[in-house]
């Protein structure tokens, strides 16, 4: 399968089976698209007369040559042969977790997909015994996976800080005794955050997700605090000054994660004003996921202004990498084209409820965060020590071949069948893509492989 | 190639052979939390990342 493309002013074929990219002229483009399976040995007699009414017929005749010699070293046409790999994560240890560490918050979202916090369940936090047992869980279920993955959700987990740092400490101190590293991560409104947090999450935390939408207008629209007021000065100069911080010591990652929604279709704007005003240059800013029922929904129809704006983005940041000698890092456009993730892990876009679940502050698991609170998808207990082995294998048999649609597309190893969550959410299915999800994902990612073609491009 | 540049060495064949370890992120949890694009992920894999 081979995916062509048009875009910035340059032509572009993806091989899907092999990921080769290939920049092609306007002839080797046309030429190419007029096939849609592998090339015979000689070029159709059809095609060369309808492209010379355009071209010099030895050229046409060069290009095929060039083409051919793809497809004979497997740049072209290449075969999927990966369906064999698919039972490969039956049975695979869970080494990740997403810890409700609080089911409470102090914002209110109008766009929370947690229900302001208490995910439909009731507003409570979850002791330090459950968070204990929780880390137990992981380190006997994660067989002889080393980097172990933790995340401290919510609601908003600094409302529960001290079992935080509890639990962090329970954890690091059975590392060695289990030949394990965790690795913490932390999602936060940024609140709450004042000196002693900011240092314990930056001496501590792997990652840090910090919460924000970008310009205030747009933030203070959607991210309210409970009297109703807007979120934006409270948060923005602690956010700076734990990024500020964080850079100058060993854990550096970090993401302002930003949401934008029918209000803000020029998003481009807000992760310029993330950027340029506040001055964080790793940044997420991604569509809302919500019910087509609610007025700031992303529908079909705003397909167009959405794609528009992304190109106009990654358009932006090949000026400033070329003209600038950098750019800010958006999340959705990193892309490795040589040495990203094998073959086997782009057959399923996510491990959850598989190698990856959520856990509740009373012990329930569930197969990811956004699966929390509803009832049909729990799989266990912590406290009755119950895990639906059934259900870890109905996620694990779950790919790009099982899914509705995904082995018939060019994107399949880049969003690898996209979120479970989000399919169960929508169509009730988890084998079911999203259509408006994957229309996004597809545009991105081609603004992701035009970004690699630029840059290659002295 | 005069028509055709190819701009990446193509290998996700090549990456089944040490691939399937398993030690990569699991979930979109540590950046975005609603979605999930794993080609933009990193390979953990060690004896892989040594064939580069």
């Amino acid at each position: 399968m081979v995916h062509t493309f048009y875009l910035n002013g340059y032509y572009i074929a993806l091989d899907v089976n092999s990921g080769a990219v290939h920049v092609l002229d306007k002839l080797a483009f046309d030429l190419l698209n007029k096939f849609e399976d592998k090339l015979p040995e000689e070029c159709p007699c059809e095609f060369v007369k309808e492209l010379s009414e355009e071209y010099p017929e030895q050229d046409i005749l060069d290009v095929y040559s060039e083409l051919l010699s793809l497809q004979n070293a497997g740049q072209l046409f290449s075969e999927d042969d990966y369906e064999r790999f698919t039972d490969m994560m039956k049975g695979a240890p869970i080494k990740s977790m997403c810890l409700h560490i609080s089911h409470d918050c102090n914002l209110r979202c109008k766009y929370c997909f947690a229900s302001t916090g208490d995910f439909g369940k009731g507003r409570k936090l979850m002791p330090v015994e459950t968070g204990k047992k929780a880390i137990d869980f992981l380190l006997t279920h994660s067989g002889n996976r080393h980097n172990l993955e933790l995340d401290f959700f919510g609601g908003e987990p600094l409302m529960n800080w001290d079992a935080v740092k509890e639990i962090v400490d329970y954890a690091r101190s059975k590392e060695e005794e289990y030949n394990k590293k965790f690795r913490f991560t932390v999602t936060t409104n940024g609140v709450l955050l004042d000196d002693d947090s900011i240092d314990y999450i930056n001496k501590e935390m792997k990652n840090v997700v910090l919460s924000l939408d970008g310009r205030k207008c747009v933030n203070d629209n959607m991210r309210l605090t409970i009297n109703g007021k807007g979120s934006y000065d409270i948060f923005v100069p602690k956010f700076q000054k734990l990024v500020e911080k964080r850079l100058k010591g060993e854990n550096k990652e970090y993401y302002a994660r930003g949401t934008f929604t029918k209000n803000n279709l020029d998003f481009a704007n807000d992760v310029y004003h993330i950027a340029d005003d506040l001055g964080f240059d790793q940044l997420s800013v991604e569509p809302v996921i919500a019910d087509a029922s609610e007025p700031y929904a992303i529908t079909e129809e705003d397909l167009p202004t959405i794609f528009a704006e992304y190109e106009k983005l990654a358009v932006e940041m090949i000026r400033r990498k070329k003209e600038e000698g950098g750019c800010f890092n958006f999340f959705h456009f990193m892309i490795d084209l040589d040495q990203g993730p094998c073959a086997i892990k782009r057959l399923r876009g996510c491990g959850c409820g598989n190698e990856y679940v959520s856990v509740t502050p009373d012990g329930d698991i569930y197969p990811c965060h956004q699966f929390v609170g509803n009832d049909e998808w729990k799989m266990g207990n912590l406290d009755d020590e119950t895990l639906d082995i059934e259900m870890k294998d109905k996620f694990a048999c779950s790919n790009i071949y099982t899914k509705e649609g995904c082995k018939d597309c060019w994107c399949k190893f880049y969003c690898s069948g996209g979120c479970n969550a989000n399919n169960y959410s929508f169509n009730k299915d988890i084998n079911k893509p999203v259509k408006l999800s994957c229309e996004m994902e597809r545009k991105r990612v081609e603004c992701a492989i035009m970004i690699k073609v630029a840059m290659a491009d002295k | 190639m005069e028509h055709i540049k190819t701009v990446n060495n193509a290998n996700l064949k090549e990456s089944c052979a040490k691939g399937g370890c398993g030690e990569c992120q699991a979930s979109c949890q540590s950046a975005c939390k609603t979605s999930c694009t794993v080609a933009n992920q990193e390979c953990e894999n060690e004896s892989r990342k040594g064939n580069k």
